[in-house]
């Protein structure tokens, strides 16, 4: 089954690379991987698209908290969440199937963002759902490009922030009694 | 006053009670090495990265305390991954500082230039790259707690020369907090926790307890054997676990797993409740794990959530100090029970119709006759430190850990050549027990460059090598699995002369052929102020039995004939 993790990571040199590797080592398969700074700068969020049962993705996230520099891992695949994706996809146009191309633009209310002679560039965001759908209405035409940021979610209630630290539970986090001292 | 940063890790190190370095120079690190010329850490000069990181780990085991390294950048640096990753598969507290090329020389496959945080990742607790001579201080007693606190583990700290050079005011941190790492934090549901699992013992008719090195490492000899003597309940414990209750007493199951005893194995697969404790399941322990304590409800008190479930499915985890959750379950659970009587007596019947035995007939020495004789002649006291292989499961069978911190082997990593130097780093740490070495003539030579360490050093460690010409266990694996062909594990025609090798280093040597001569050359050994390595001429063919072949549920075991 496919899980929703989120991570809050300490903004340190390498950390992306911890994360990865912890991944890769334990042999857990990464279906995206999404990084970016949040509210504070120095924490920086990453949502992770992850398959597995229930048991590989308790142990994915019990080793992702064992990591130094992560600060807390949430499931939020069981939430209420919001899920996102931006893409990005040139397509290659002409006379005929301009119309056919903004006919599916419009219906899945994304954007052009860049026009050629020769090509159309559609930006689009929405659920990894719409996007599939969309991907696969635009197939049989001429796909040059796309590109996915991969998902990013956040949960409609609450904030991911750490309660207690505790094994064999989601939500697994860290305490946070202080904030963390300026440099 | 400004300091360098080389002053500064070094003042750093000596703030943090640092008495022994081990390691040696190159390049990179000789703004370190100088200033700690005038230091009054002591460094113990050896003669390979390697064996610099297993003596760091020896000390560290034997003391409890941090073992520190100290080398250089490259070469140096990959020397330590071997120690590193031995260190971290046991939970040993290690911090490992390597040389690094200047920082804008980074990247540029400078001379001498790994990447020896990438590289080091998986195998430590946590790295650093030092990139601004301020954060020196901070790092350093980062790493000594991040490696000494929670699941204990190797810290490594890349030291770019550039930096080693730059001066700035020196400030220690008054008190450390990482607000992403919280090892000491007590679970809200430990108690409840523990009140299911006081539950779940109290309903039991055949719990047994299942001990390891996280036992040890949390100080937790006396409650354990408080709680076993107070409840009843049988004990086994694997490898690193040896030494937390003595193994002697009625209770003590002794080890289990695949050269485990006879007792312990049918006992756990027994039971209908089993209570790990600061261990992990390891496949050497489990046999399959599939077939495994088929039916037993588990109980798992680990400091590592991630342990927990990890490969044996667990009814009630307990995450937690060993320590504090045995005291407080202790206090949960009535005095010895008598419906427990039927199951005693059924493991008495085990442990007298399957007792541990080997063939001791004619002048053949087998292998357990010698650790038998060593146990005996140093009274069960010594601070053991073996290789890997045959000798290293012998010496878990037959010497009779009586204390912790006694029995210092590489058991998740399995590392050959652990035991020579990190007997050496035992020995530095507690300069008052006696070290005893036991190694194969195979492992020994993977490491055995440190007899230079030890004799420079004068480190009297008491070293044994059954030396029975083969990649033993090896031989032992082909002659039971690959119809005796002997790939590769012919060493005997490879090996040096002992004797003349280790008095070329000015060490005593002692050679022994014959049965009868084995007490007496113990005994000399044991006399002896200074190191000695002792070669015993064992049974070449010898098999470490019982056996659970790979694959096997615990029950199915072989057995000499």
């Amino acid at each position: 089954m496919q899980h929703t993790v989120s991570v809050l990571v300490e903004n340190h040199f390498g950390v992306l690379a911890r994360v990865a590797g912890l991944f890769s080592a334990r042999g857990f398969n990464i279906d995206s991987l999404a990084v970016g700074e949040t509210q504070d700068p120095e924490v920086s969020r990453m949502t992770v698209i992850a398959n597995g049962d229930d048991r590989v993705v308790e142990q994915i996230m019990k080793q992702l908290n064992k990591l130094v520099d992560v600060i807390c891992v949430e499931d939020l695949t069981a939430k209420d969440m919001i899920a996102r994706e931006l893409v990005l996809i040139k397509i290659g146009v002409n006379a005929t199937n301009r119309n056919d191309i903004m006919h599916v633009v419009n219906t899945f209310r994304a954007k052009i963002v860049d026009v050629s002679q020769e090509s159309l560039t559609i930006e689009v965001t929405g659920s990894e759902g719409k996007i599939d759908a969309m991907l696969e209405l635009l197939r049989p035409f001429d796909l040059k490009e796309v590109v996915r940021t991969g998902q990013i979610a956040m949960a409609r209630r609450g904030e991911l922030k750490a309660p207690s630290k505790c094994g064999g539970k989601t939500g697994v986090c860290k305490v946070a009694k202080k904030t963390k001292k300026k440099k | 006053m400004k300091l360098t940063g080389a002053q500064i890790l070094i003042k750093c190190l000596e703030k943090e009670g640092v008495e022994h370095i081990f390691g040696l120079p190159g390049g990179v690190i000789l703004p370190t090495y100088d200033v700690l010329f005038d230091s009054k850490i002591k460094l113990i000069l050896t003669k390979h990265e390697q064996g610099a990181t297993h003596m760091a780990d020896g000390y560290a085991r034997a003391t409890g305390r941090p073992g520190v390294c100290l080398v250089t950048s490259g070469p140096a640096a990959t020397n330590t991954v071997t120690g590193l990753a031995t260190a971290y598969m046991d939970s040993v507290p290690l911090v490992c500082i390597t040389g690094q090329v200047t920082t804008n020389a980074i990247g540029s496959d400078a001379f001498q230039e790994v990447d020896i945080v990438g590289i080091t990742r998986p195998i430590t607790k946590h790295n650093f790259l030092i990139k601004d001579v301020r954060d020196i201080a901070r790092i350093v007693r980062e790493a000594f707690y991040i490696a000494t606190t929670g699941k204990p583990g190797p810290v490594l700290i890349d030291f770019p020369v550039d930096i080693s050079r730059t001066q700035t005011n020196f400030v220690w941190p008054k008190d450390v907090f990482i607000r992403s790492y919280q090892p000491t934090v007590e679970c809200p549901g430990v108690e409840e926790q523990l009140q299911k699992a006081a539950e779940l013992i109290r309903g039991s008719k055949r719990p047994v307890l299942y001990v390891g090195g996280g036992a040890i490492i949390s100080g937790a000899e006396k409650e354990i054997r408080a709680f076993v003597e107070k409840t009843g309940i049988p004990i086994t414990t694997t490898i690193l676990g040896l030494g937390i209750f003595p193994e002697t007493h009625e209770s003590s199951l002794r080890m289990l797993g695949m050269h485990g005893t006879h007792f312990a194995n049918y006992s756990v697969q027994n039971s209908d409740v089993l209570i790990g404790v600061g261990a992990r399941f390891d496949d050497r322990v489990t046999g399959n794990v599939a077939k495994f304590a088929p039916h037993a409800k588990i109980i798992h008190i680990d400091i590592d959530p991630a342990s927990i479930s990890k490969t044996v499915r667990v009814h009630v985890p307990v995450v937690s100090d060993v320590k504090h959750a045995i005291e407080k379950l202790s206090g949960l659970i009535p005095d010895k029970r008598s419906d427990m009587k039927e199951w005693l007596i059924q493991i008495a019947a085990w442990k007298k119709k399957h007792p541990m035995k080997y063939e001791n007939e004619g002048q053949k020495i087998h292998p357990a006759y010698v650790i038998e004789k060593i146990g005996e002649l140093t009274k069960h006291q010594a601070i053991v430190v073996t290789g890997v292989g045959q000798h290293q499961m012998w010496t878990a069978q037959w010497y009779q850990f009586n204390r912790p911190r006694t029995m210092l082997t590489s058991g998740g990593l399995g590392t050959m050549g652990y035991g020579f130097p990190a007997a050496i780093g035992a020995q530095l740490g507690r300069p008052k027990d006696t070290v005893v070495c036991i190694e194969g003539d195979g492992s020994f030579q993977m490491t055995m460059t440190e007899l230079a360490t030890a004799a420079y050093n004068k480190v009297p460690i008491k070293t044994f090598i059954l030396d029975n010409g083969y990649y033993g266990m090896v031989r032992q694996w082909q002659e039971l699995f690959y119809k005796r062909r002997y790939s590769g594990s012919v060493i005997g025609p490879t090996n040096p002369d002992f004797v003349k090798l280790v008095e070329a280093y000015g060490i005593l040597a002692i050679k022994v052929r014959q049965k009868k001569e084995l007490v007496p050359a113990i005994k000399k050994a044991l006399a002896h102020k200074g190191p000695v390595v002792v070669q015993c001429l064992v049974s070449r063919e010898a098999n470490v039995y019982p056996m659970v072949p790979a694959g096997n549920a615990l029950d199915q075991i072989m057995d000499m004939a």
